[in-house]
This record gives C-alpha cells, sequence and structure tokens, in this order.
C-alpha cells in the first residue's frame, strides 16, 4: 500500500510537473498531425462497423482504439 | 484462518485499486487542460457481409451535433439483416434469417481539457436483447502532446431461444479501458491501449449450438450431438499499441499490434499495417493488410472421445485455433460547398475488404468420412462499406 501511494505520488508529481514541461513539438508545428489522414479513426461510423465484424468472428475484444465500448451483440 | 487471511487480502487489493482510480480521476479532473469535441458530421452508411453461407447487411447512421461550445450530442441507428446458412446452421439446425436493430445516444461534455463521454446503448434481437452504458473521461496535458484517457462501461444483456419462452438469461458484462494518445515527432503518433472486460452469467455461449462427440452406435456417421457446456464466468485483457506516421509527402502510414488474453484459454495477436494516400485535391486511397491467429479455448474439441467427455464443451469456430487474413482497399471522394447551403463538405466512400478465416482444428462435417479426419473448414468473407459524409 505504502508503495502504491509512493508511486501514484511520484505520478501527481511528474503530471503536474508536466503543465510546465516545453512541448517538444511546437503547435505551429502540428500541421501534419492534424491532417484527416493522420487520425487513426477518420471516420467512427466505418471503423466502428468492422469492429463490430470481428468482434462477432474472432475471441479478441477491446483496445480496438476509436470510440470503444463494445458492439451490445453477441 | 487462511479463507480470513485470503479475504483480508482481497479487501486490501479491493480498497487499494479503488483508492489509485479514484486518486487518478481526481489528478485528471486538476490538471485540466484540453481538447476537442467530436466533428459535426452526420454518416449514412450500407454495410455487407458476405461469407461461410452467412449475409448480414443494413444501414447505419451516425449524427453528431455541437451545442455551445461544451456539448456534443450524437445517435447511431444500426441494423444487422441477417441471413445465415453457416455451417453450424446447417450441420445441426436450419438456416433462418433475423433481424438486430441497434440504437445509441451520447452526450460528450468538453471542460478546458477534460472531455467527458457518456452514450447509451440498446440492441434488440428476437431471442437476444442488451443494454449498456459507456462512461469516459479524457484528458489533454504536456502542451497537448498527450492525451490520457479511462473509460467504464456496462452492459446487460438478455438471452433468449426461440421455441422456449421460458429460456431467459441475463448476462453482466463490464469494460475497463485506459488509454495513453501520445505526439512523438511533428511527423509520428502513438496510442497505447488497454481494456479488460468481464462477462458473468448463465449463458455466455450462443444456446442452440453443440458439441460432437464419438459414438460407434450411430452406424451412419460415427458420432453424435449435444449441448455446449460453458463456463458462467469469462475475463479477458486486450493490449494495443498503434502508431501513424506522416511520410515525407502526403501519405501516412499505420501500424497495430494488439495482444489478447483471456481465461477461457484463448490467446490472439493481432498485426496490420494500412497505407493511406491522397491524389489530387479530393481523393483518397487507403490500403490495408491484417493479421490475426489464436489459440483454442481450454474447453475447446472439435469431437471430444464421448458423451459428457468434461465439464466444460465448446466446438464454437471463434473458440478454435485459426488465424484470419484481411486484404482491404478504400477510396473517398471529398466536394466542397455549393451542394447544400447548410453543408461545409461532404464524402462519398467504398470500401472492401476480403477476410479469409482457415482453422486448425475445427472439421468441415459437410463431408461424410471417418469422425475427425474430415477436412479442415476455412472460409473467405466479403465486407462491402458504401457510406456517405457530410460536415455542417
Amino acid at each position: 500500500m505504502n508503495r502504491l501511494i509512493a508511486y501514484t505520488l511520484i505520478a501527481a508529481s511528474l503530471i503536474l510537473s508536466g503543465c510546465n514541461i516545453e512541448p517538444w513539438v511546437k503547435p505551429y508545428e502540428r500541421d501534419r498531425l492534424a491532417d484527416p489522414i493522420m487520425s487513426f479513426s477518420r471516420d467512427p461510423v466505418s471503423s466502428s462497423y468492422l469492429h463490430h465484424v470481428y468482434q462477432a468472428r474472432e475471441s479478441a475484444r477491446g483496445a480496438e482504439g476509436g470510440q470503444g465500448g463494445g458492439c451490445g451483440c453477441n | 484462518m487462511v479463507q480470513k487471511v485470503a479475504k483480508a487480502a482481497v479487501v486490501v487489493v479491493t480498497r487499494t485499486i479503488k483508492t489509485a482510480f479514484l486518486f487518478s480521476t481526481l489528478l485528471l479532473s486538476l490538471v485540466a487542460q484540453a481538447a476537442i469535441l467530436p466533428e459535426e458530421r452526420a454518416d449514412i452508411l450500407f454495410h455487407s457481409y458476405d461469407g461461410g453461407g452467412v449475409t448480414i447487411d443494413g444501414p447505419s447512421i451516425l449524427v453528431s451535433k455541437q451545442v455551445g461550445d461544451s456539448f456534443s450530442f450524437s445517435g447511431n441507428y444500426y441494423v444487422d439483416s441477417i441471413s445465415s446458412a453457416s455451417i453450424d446452421v446447417v450441420t445441426t439446425a436450419s438456416p433462418y434469417a433475423e433481424e438486430r436493430t441497434e440504437y445509441s445516444v451520447g452526450m460528450d461534455y468538453l471542460r478546458d481539457k477534460v472531455t467527458i463521454s457518456t452514450k447509451y446503448t440498446q440492441s434488440d434481437e428476437n431471442d437476444f436483447n442488451a443494454k449498456s452504458l459507456h462512461f469516459g473521461i479524457s484528458q489533454e496535458m504536456f502542451g497537448g502532446l498527450t492525451t490520457v484517457a479511462i473509460g467504464y462501461s456496462r452492459g446487460w444483456d438478455t438471452v433468449g431461444k426461440l421455441g422456449d419462452p421460458a429460456f431467459a438469461i441475463d448476462v453482466d458484462r463490464e469494460n475497463y479501458r485506459a488509454s495513453i494518445s501520445q505526439v512523438l515527432t511533428k511527423n509520428m503518433l502513438m496510442e497505447v491501449g488497454l481494456e479488460v472486460v468481464t462477462d458473468e452469467g448463465g449463458a455466455l455461449n450462443n444456446p442452440y449450438r453443440q458439441v460432437r462427440y464419438i459414438n460407434p452406435a450411430n452406424v451412419v456417421r460415427g458420432y453424435d450431438y449435444q449441448d455446449e457446456v460453458y463456463p458462467d464466468t469469462r475475463t479477458s485483457s486486450a493490449v494495443a499499441i498503434r502508431a501513424k506516421y506522416y511520410l515525407p509527402y502526403r501519405a501516412a502510414l499505420h501500424g497495430e499490434y494488439r495482444f489478447f488474453t483471456d481465461t477461457w484459454g484463448v490467446n490472439g495477436n493481432h498485426f496490420e499495417i494500412g497505407y493511406t494516400h491522397p491524389f489530387r485535391k479530393n481523393w483518397i486511397f487507403d490500403f490495408r493488410v491484417r493479421n490475426y491467429s489464436q489459440t483454442k479455448a481450454d474447453f475447446y474439441s472439435d469431437l471430444f472421445q464421448f458423451a459428457n467427455a468434461q465439464n466444460f464443451l465448446a466446438r464454437d469456430k471463434e473458440l478454435s485455433t485459426f488465424s484470419s487474413f484481411t486484404i482491404g482497399a478504400g477510396v473517398s471522394y471529398e466536394f466542397n460547398k455549393n451542394f447544400l447551403s447548410f453543408v461545409d463538405k461532404g464524402s462519398i466512400n467504398f470500401s472492401i475488404n476480403n477476410i479469409s478465416f482457415d482453422y486448425d482444428d475445427f472439421r468441415d462435417v459437410r463431408v461424410s468420412a471417418t469422425p475427425g479426419t474430415e477436412p479442415l473448414y476455412s472460409f473467405d468473407a466479403n465486407v462491402i462499406q458504401l457510406y456517405l459524409s457530410l460536415w455542417y
């Protein structure tokens, strides 16, 4: 438990101090990242359908990225 | 005494997890910076799956709309029209047709750099109903280079059986999600995700499915069928890492690896690479290949040695040892303005994915042979999507 608190506090201080971290990719250097072709899920309606296709036929489920939340199907 | 110690340990671990979860949630809200709401867009999709004697098609309509600067609402209507003469159906039942309809409504709330998302989903078919609630919170930090997200979902299913009105079994589901998205360079993004899912209930299998076992008394086939028997619980974990890279010219590469494991003994590996290539001003082409393979569940067998051979029995090919390979391509054509006064831009999209499933220990019993020597089963499926997207 003590170890957990210690780790949590370290993580907390890193996160809090992170507010002051100088971003190594400046906002004006992010035009490429903002291009729609760089989206992990450019069209959510399409990617959630494909996840559903695979979930119905493979055992693996979860961590598909995008919005997540399962397909409510069996 | 041993029981007491074990119980105390469980209480401590539970408290520890709860404390850590609450604390990290608190931190996320304290360090509030932020993100953006979902795009204002509408998508009308027609989907079609055809393979292994099964055809499934129908529409999916997804609409998102912002209200003010802080709220976004979304709604999805989705239909699967199923016509099935799959290998399971033709060997142990009769071909059937049915429809599944799914509705979901969602809301996103943005405050500074925190986005809180909720969604309710309901799915209905004649012998299966599912309701689920989803909750998520995401936080941008480190000057927008990192996004941390956590989520929780709860689902309530009711499984029925046609022709048996007394058969109604509840299944509860819980999902825990966490992910980190990271800007690595001005050309590269990475995302790591983890999701744990637990199911609990008396019908984690399809109640119509059966297993087969050797029965020399059956002189025609040499085997007989009995109902499947599944455990009442299943917990699975999946961890994924994916990256996207912007090439020196305007195009993007995508790579993904996902590992899956569950308490039924299934381990899966999923690899994927993709390439996105814009062409001239209006076209975008997508190409992808995906490979998935898994090991079988501990209680799966294509052919048991005798009736009631073990306490749990499964012959679902989804729980067998198999691999699938997908090759896919898509094209989008984007048109701007001058279409409808309230539309900023739109796109027409078409994609096709071919999936080959190859089973290592699921046999094609439509072929008569000595039990256990039938050819291994395999099939190909084509998945087609045609959709119109409008941004407003």
